[in-house]
């Protein structure tokens, strides 16, 4: 009898057990399947989103869009900041254990800067880097910059996360092969399996800053075990399992099925990124009539951004027109100089194409079809335009022929383009440098290539202001500048909530994504 | 025969070839440039034409394709641009979802469809004939995703049943495995249902107006013995056709069956692939598929000579 009720007690013991193991799992469908681990060779959100799991930052933006130190303990700046010290934090160790170096630190920024166009800039100031001792290294600058300490808390894409020096001295367009990082997750390589999931679990050794979480920045303490990202390409199923509690969260819901969501009382919807997204519709300006000013200036009177909101995110909560070639909400946001545009003025749009001497050849617009998120954007643009006085051919395709094609810069009859729609995560074009799309260096420029060497100058001018007031004045001017040349043109600022079950807190107000500080009970 | 199927396994070597050539051909004449796609938002021309050369797309096509029949030849499949693995490594690991549900939906369809089709033709013209035929038409009729959406509502979110999406390979255990895989075989096998028992009742109905039924009937043979013994053997060789085509067409049908069910098997690798032009995923899984496609039907062409004693090759 005795050890019948000793089994029992066991028994009862291990179950116990399986339960709080349980517990401890979280199973989240994020936005897509992660296919690739290198955050720097690629700038695909879910891979930035895998960075922040298993890598750290040297520092990080906090929830106010402040940059604040994290792997960093202290630095100082000369008084002619020119020359930068930074020391690390006591204990940062690497996954496998051996202690995070100076040396690893240079290297990853090394690599973070020959792919990322901020990095790319900033090594334009930097003249050398060298490892002071164990724990510090320096930075010396031809010039002043407001741009290394932004650059080096970059919150996206591409973020500069930390790898050791083996890793990171991969040449930056090959994928690494071994994912070491020193964040507050690891992952487990041995469970990942591209197309059903992604297994990360709790780096015993990680030692979070002391202060409380904050956005990116703060003590990353990780409060779960282990977290699975589970690939499930349907967005229909994926809340499915959220309301049959199979899962706990969902990334990005699709804004059809939030009302399904809301209507359980055991699901949470997050507004975990208020600056959200941003709609961008962006010209090929090599190719007539986009080549010509003035042309592009009329598609700014011609489109409205209420109308592409409307038919894309249709819950005003969850959307905000925002006149401001900087994110609405952030410090150089500003509608200075942006009267009367993007009010679908058709009159004026016609006007200025007749100045322009439009001969009303069709223009291609690109169209993808397969991504919800872009789908209806195509058709409002389509009209708005032809109400605008354009002839519009939209040529609809799956996504990926889009990005094919966008950069191609060939004559629109052999298989080019004028127009294409996307969408750009807010933290990723917080200023002139950072937005890849007011980069006006002709041929180096992103796909669209404009071409205008004024605009570069402001650019620079920008980058070399570490004045937070007159880098302000810099924006106001380049959002001056943009007026005339239009590189591209915003159709509008939304956001995509969390939806998780209730039994989770502590998700954190935040540029990306992160499940430290993410308790389930 | 032994010379029959080793004649027909060498005619597999041209097909397959003719299929590789073709898809190879087919997706560098598809718009699409995995090098944009994996370069991002922000990149310049310079940093796509890096990754290209990296990938080796800048080469001429046809070096291209001797790189690619050259490593064919010794039996390596390449690496994937994407999950920088060896596509021999991905499709391993993705066999076995693939099969389970292939065999469950077979399964199920061939146990469900046969008896079905038998009884529609015994029963021609009464209710039971018209209700299966009428099932039939609707099995033809709605799409795949429809079915499995409404069988996800009814027996995973409102009866709470099954699981809602997700597989368990069989070495996680047998029953976990099997409740998660009725729903998604379910979903698949309707259609096949529909065709295998539709064909079924057509052949047993011609098979039961030939003369040895009456034959057999008049030596006072029982019902259930002529009619699975006498006409159902007799009427296999088109249903063992239907079958191996249905087969076959499995391999479209998993595709979208894996999707809505986040199986992560062939199906749902062949579409990542082909979303992000993953040119030699796409080329392994394609040849792969063919590979099969061939070998059933010569699996199907002796299968013949069980059912039919005339048939010799």
């Amino acid at each position: 009898m005795a050890w019948r009720l000793r089994s029992l007690v066991a028994a009862a013991a291990i179950v116990a057990g399986a339960s709080l193991t349980q517990a401890q799992t979280l199973k989240v469908v994020m936005h897509s399947d992660v296919k690739i681990v290198d955050p720097i060779w690629t700038t695909a959100y879910i891979v930035r989103n895998h960075g922040y799991m298993i890598y750290d930052t040297l520092f990080a933006m906090d929830e106010a869009g402040a940059i604040k130190p994290q792997m960093v303990d202290s630095f100082t700046e000369s008084p002619d900041k020119l020359t930068y010290k930074f020391t690390l934090r006591d204990g940062l160790t690497w996954h496998d254990g051996k202690p995070v170096t100076p040396e690893d630190c240079i290297a990853s920024i090394k690599r973070w800067s020959a792919k990322d166009p901020v990095g790319q800039k900033l090594m334009t100031f930097v003249d050398t880097m060298t490892a002071d001792d164990a724990k510090s290294f320096t930075v010396k600058l031809k010039s002043p910059t407001g741009l290394l300490i932004f650059g080096l808390g970059k919150p996206s894409s591409n973020v500069p996360f930390m790898m050791p020096e083996r890793v990171a001295k991969t040449d930056p367009n090959t994928q690494i092969s071994e994912f070491i990082g020193s964040g507050p997750f690891v992952l487990k390589q041995d469970e990942w399996k591209p197309g059903d999931k992604i297994v990360y679990t709790k780096f015993k050794d990680y030692k979070p800053r002391a202060e409380p979480a904050s956005g990116l920045a703060g003590g990353k303490v990780a409060k779960v075990d282990r977290i699975e990202w589970l690939a499930v390409a349907d967005q229909q199923q994926a809340v499915n399992a959220l309301l049959a509690g199979e899962i706990d969260m969902v990334e990005q819901p699709a804004f059809d099925l939030i009302p399904l969501v809301q209507s359980d009382s055991n699901i949470k919807l997050w507004n975990y990124n208020p600056l959200g997204l941003q709609y961008t519709l962006r010209f090929n300006h090599t190719q007539p009539p986009f080549d010509n000013p003035k042309v592009r200036q009329a598609v700014t009177y011609a489109l409205n951004q209420k109308d592409f909101l409307e038919a894309t995110i249709g819950n005003p909560e969850y959307y905000q027109v925002c006149k401001s070639m900087f994110v609405c909400g952030t410090p150089l946001s500003s509608e200075k100089g942006m009267e009367g545009l993007l009010e679908s003025n058709f009159k004026k749009s016609q006007e200025l194409l007749k100045e322009a001497g439009y001969d009303g050849k069709p223009i291609v617009l690109l169209h993808s079809t397969d991504l919800l998120a872009l789908t209806n954007l195509g058709p409002v643009a389509k009209q708005l335009l032809e109400k605008g006085g354009f002839k519009v051919d939209m040529q609809s395709s799956d996504w990926q022929t889009v990005v094919s094609r966008r950069v191609r810069k060939d004559p629109v009859d052999k298989g080019g383009w004028n127009v294409m729609q996307t969408s750009w995560v807010s933290a990723d074009i917080l200023n002139p440098v950072m937005a890849g799309f007011f980069n006006a260096s002709c041929d180096k420029a992103a796909f669209g290539w404009p071409c205008d060497e004024q605009m570069e100058k402001l650019r620079d001018d920008f980058a070399r202001e570490p004045d937070p007031a007159k880098q302000k004045a810099i924006a106001e001017a380049v959002q001056a500048r943009w007026r005339e040349v239009v590189t591209h043109v915003h159709l509008g600022q939304y956001k995509v909530p969390i939806a998780a079950r209730k039994n989770l807190s502590g998700i954190l107000t935040a540029p990306a994504p992160v499940f430290w500080n993410v308790e389930k009970k | 025969m032994l010379g029959y199927i080793l004649r027909r396994l060498l005619a597999t070597i041209p097909v397959l070839l003719i299929v590789a050539v073709l898809v190879f051909l087919m997706l560098r004449l598809t718009p699409g440039d995995p090098a944009a796609v994996i370069a991002g938002d922000n990149a310049t021309s310079e940093q796509i034409a890096l990754i290209r050369n990296r990938l080796g797309l800048d080469k001429p096509i046809l070096t291209q394709f001797a790189i690619w029949a050259g490593n064919l030849a010794q039996g390596n499949l390449g690496e994937s641009f994407f999950f920088k693995k060896p596509i021999g490594e991905l499709i391993a690991g993705r066999i076995e979802p693939t099969l389970s549900l292939a065999f469950a939906t077979m399964l199920i369809a061939i146990c469900v469809a046969i008896p079905l089709g038998v009884l529609a033709a015994y029963k021609h013209g009464s209710w039971i004939d018209r209700i299966v035929m009428g099932f039939s038409v609707l099995g033809f009729s709605v799409p795949v995703f429809v079915i499995g959406y409404a069988l996800i509502y009814i027996f995973a979110i409102t009866l709470g049943w099954f699981p809602v999406q997700g597989y368990q390979p069989l070495s996680g255990g047998f029953g976990g495995f099997v409740q998660r895989l009725v729903l998604p075989a379910v979903t698949l096998s309707v259609i096949y249902i529909a065709l295998i028992a539709r064909m079924t009742r057509a052949s047993v109905l011609e098979v039961l107006n030939e003369d040895y039924i009456r034959t057999a009937r008049a030596k006072g043979q029982v019902e259930r013995k002529i009619l699975f013994r006498h006409a159902l053997k007799n009427a296999a060789v088109p249903i063992v056709t239907v079958v191996g085509i249905g087969i076959a067409l499995l391999i479209g049908g998993v595709v979208v069956t894996e999707s809505v069910y986040s199986i992560p098997g062939l199906g749902r690798l062949t579409v990542d692939a082909v979303l992000a032009r993953d040119y030699p995923t796409i080329q392994a899984v394609i040849l792969l598929f063919s590979g099969v496609y061939v070998g059933i039907n010569l699996l199907i062409d002796l299968a013949y000579s069980l059912f039919d004693p005339r048939i010799r090759y």
